[in-house]
């Protein structure tokens, strides 16, 4: 009897811890998806699929894209136009910036980026910062302008700062400009989303063109000093899920910044097309005829192009793996509504 | 006199479960009112991913939840590239669950991949294979592969070894404790070989949370315990002319071999299944050699009966097929857990084998094991198992 014990006691064990897994693995109700290369994959569990789920957006990329602000405008008595905005930082939200991800993001007016901020050259800029985070945090613009309202030196907010402060300067050059946070430690300011762009718009003004900004960023999720997504515009994927509706024939014009950290280039490709390149914007004769820049950190130009057959055409990083991370779009080219 | 004693019962069980209501008492409080005390400190999600089958266009990440908190997968990656991926039974995993990210994905055999997975929290966590080869499918051809690796490496050396038991028979009694001491080193060292097996597995695969060192402690230990008890239970009902105690040790000891190269099995199963090992000639070789010196450790008690073939065929079997299992699971449904803790028992299996053998010189010698035979052989057992192990 107990011969038969010390023999099937062990059996049985190993019987079960073999046998355990086997059980669990029974579930009806397949969904599908596509692969990358088009395959379709059934599974009775849960997609994970940044391209092609959707996210609860709170920050909607497309709007994003075509929307400047031009601030309260009012005449000065020499004459000259003078544009108040009220920009407010934070530091304490969680943002779902992929399906699934959330991170918290500190934020210009709630986004990353903060909003496109618009004026002609020799503007006057009067932007009313005040500071709710938790940290000091204050706003740098590129550009022309007294030391004072460079936003280095005066800390804003955070414990030992009061919580405003007015920039006012004349704006110029003409170009496209990044503006950000420029507290110490820098990187991690940067990096937790507080940019955005300032674009000055040359006295006699530029073509009629379908206009749009793109910020070139990323987010390090995982805090080890590289990025674990890409972005036009902060969504991963999103306009390659939302393509972004053009048409042919018609002057398109991107202000592209690179806010990007860690890796010290991006790049913009553009397929089946090329577009006239003008860095920093500050020149109105274009610089170059290319598909492809690359740029630095802040390194920001703009791009005109327009695209004589209606159909989908990619744009992406040409440092792919930036695309396999999130920064890849689609422009979406139908026939031209007007004649 | 009922009465009292029917009281007296009541304080030892009250006295027993007081200290319980206290503790009980505390955790309420602690999970109730006095929670606000204890928020300090954030608690970090960890996930662990414990395999990565490569399969028909596709890679296959089984994920286990291994923090305090629940998690919610939201990014799987190939080689740090984000991959659209399936999460099965489904993407939450409260702890120690389990789940398996299917990646859809054209991999290249041989080529080393690293499998991403990314939390709703935005950490990622990677394992890295360093030569991507394809799982094993369970096929009759395969099956009958591993079978014969079995039967090599476990079941054909043994039962070479048990031809030593004419030999051992003719020999005086010193030198069959010497025999029997060897039999002792030989054990103490594939104790020690399986608990180093388990730790590498453990801390290879399995998670900071398991303590890997302490599961494999206190699992060899139980098995030792729960063999020690059955053991000895068997060696007390030994006498009659049928089963002998000789044939009782013999039996603990073609067990504890059995476990272990059960073990054996499964590691040399999962090292062909992940591509990690090339099947060589010369590797089965090794395992023969080595493994022939566990049929000495079973031949060597049963020398002192009857010579009975039939008992002594079956010990070998029972020894040596379990190598074929092994060698069998580890190939088809390799899991480190399991491994892990079979490793373990293999390991206080022997170590109660070891106990009883050293019990039984040292009674045959009158309590006195420091004498030379006994020392020598413990001695060349080791040397000899060190010598052959090199081979594998």
């Amino acid at each position: 009897m107990n011969l038969m014990f010390i023999i099937l006691i062990p059996s049985l064990v190993v019987g079960l811890l073999v046998a355990l897994p086997v059980f669990s693995e029974s579930q009806p109700e397949l969904k599908t998806f596509l692969t990358h290369s088009g395959a379709v994959i059934r599974t009775s569990g849960d997609i994970i699929d940044p391209i092609y789920l959707e996210s609860t957006v709170e920050f909607d990329p497309m709007e994003y894209l075509r929307t400047f602000h031009y601030g309260n405008v009012s005449e000065l008595p020499d004459g000259t136009a003078l544009r108040e905005f009220t920009i407010i930082a934070e530091d304490d939200k969680i943002m779902e910036i992929l399906p699934g991800v959330f991170y918290n993001v500190w934020t210009f007016n709630g986004t990353v980026p903060g909003p496109t901020i618009r004026a002609t050259e020799g503007d006057t800029l009067r932007i009313t910062f005040i500071n709710n985070g938790s940290k000091a945090h204050t706003m740098h613009f590129h550009g022309i302008h007294p030391s004072e309202m460079d936003g280095v030196f005066e800390l804003v907010g955070g414990k030992n700062y009061g919580g405003k402060f007015v920039y006012e300067f004349k704006a110029g050059p003409t170009g496209v400009h990044p503006y950000h946070c420029h507290v110490m430690p820098l990187e991690e300011h940067i990096t937790h989303g507080l940019y955005g762009v300032l674009i000055v718009d040359p006295p006699e003004g530029r073509l009629q063109a379908d206009e749009m900004v793109m910020v070139l960023n990323g987010f390090d999720t995982d805090f080890d000093t590289e990025n674990n997504f890409y972005a036009a515009n902060t969504i991963p994927f999103y306009y390659q899920h939302h393509p972004i509706q053009i048409e042919t024939g018609k002057l398109i014009r991107v202000y592209v910044v690179n806010m990007v950290e860690f890796d010290p280039i991006n790049n913009f490709h553009l397929h089946a097309n090329l577009y006239k390149y003008y860095p920093t914007g500050t020149d109105l004769v274009p610089s170059f005829f290319t598909d492809m820049i690359t740029l630095s950190q802040t390194e920001r130009g703009i791009m005109e192009f327009t695209y004589d057959y209606p159909g989908k055409y990619l744009f992406h990083a040409h440092k792919v793996e930036f695309s396999e991370k999130g920064w890849v779009g689609i422009f979406l080219a139908s026939n031209s509504t007007e004649g | 006199m009922t009465v009292s004693n029917y009281s007296s019962k009541w304080k030892v069980a009250a006295s027993g479960v007081m200290p319980l209501l206290f503790l009980v008492a505390l955790m309420a409080y602690i999970f109730g009112p006095g929670a606000d005390l204890l928020t300090s400190g954030v608690e970090i999600p960890e996930i662990t991913i414990e395999k990565v089958d490569f399969v028909d266009s596709e890679i296959q990440a089984t994920v286990r939840n291994t923090g305090r908190v629940a998690v919610d997968i939201a990014v799987a990656d190939v080689n740090d590239r984000i991959q659209p991926a399936a999460v099965e039974p489904d993407r939450h995993l409260e702890r120690f669950e389990l789940a398996t990210v299917r990646i859809p994905f054209e991999w290249n055999v041989a080529e080393p991949y690293s499998i991403g997975i990314t939390l709703d929290d935005g950490i990622r966590f990677e394992k890295v294979v360093d030569a991507a080869a394809p799982a094993l499918a369970p096929t009759l051809d395969l099956a009958i592969f591993f079978t014969v690796i079995g039967t090599y490496v476990g079941v054909i050396p043994v039962m070479i070894g048990l031809l030593w038991l004419p030999f051992i028979k003719r020999i005086s009694k010193q030198k069959y404790h010497f025999f029997l001491a060897l039999t002792a080193g030989l054990l103490f060292f594939l104790a020690i070989d399986s608990i180093e097996e388990s730790l590498e597995v453990s801390d290879e695969n399995l998670s900071g949370s398991f303590n890997g060192t302490l599961l494999v402690a206190t699992i060899t230990v139980l098995s030792f315990l729960g063999l020690y008890y059955a053991g000895s239970q068997l060696v007390r009902r030994a006498g009659s002319a049928k089963f002998t105690k000789p044939v009782a040790i013999a039996l603990m000891i073609s067990i504890g071999i059995g476990l272990h190269n059960f073990g054996e099995g499964l590691s040399i199963g999962a090292a062909v299944g992940l591509g990690s090992i090339a099947f060589s000639t010369f590797l089965i070789v090794g395992f023969a050699i080595h493994n022939t010196t566990e049929g000495i450790a079973i031949a060597a008690p049963m020398s002192r009966g009857k010579l009975m073939v039939g008992k002594l065929a079956l010990m070998g079997l029972i020894a040596g097929t379990p190598a074929i299992f092994g060698a069998l699971i580890g190939g088809f449904a390799y899991s480190p857990f399991t491994s892990v803790i079979f490793l373990a028992v293999g390991a206080g299996a022997i170590f109660q084998v070891l106990f009883v053998i050293l019990k039984w010189i040292h009674e045959e010698n009158n309590g006195d094991l420091s004498n030379i035979a006994a020392v020598s052989g413990f001695g060349v057992g080791m040397s000899v198992m060190y010598m052959t192990s090199v081979l594998v």
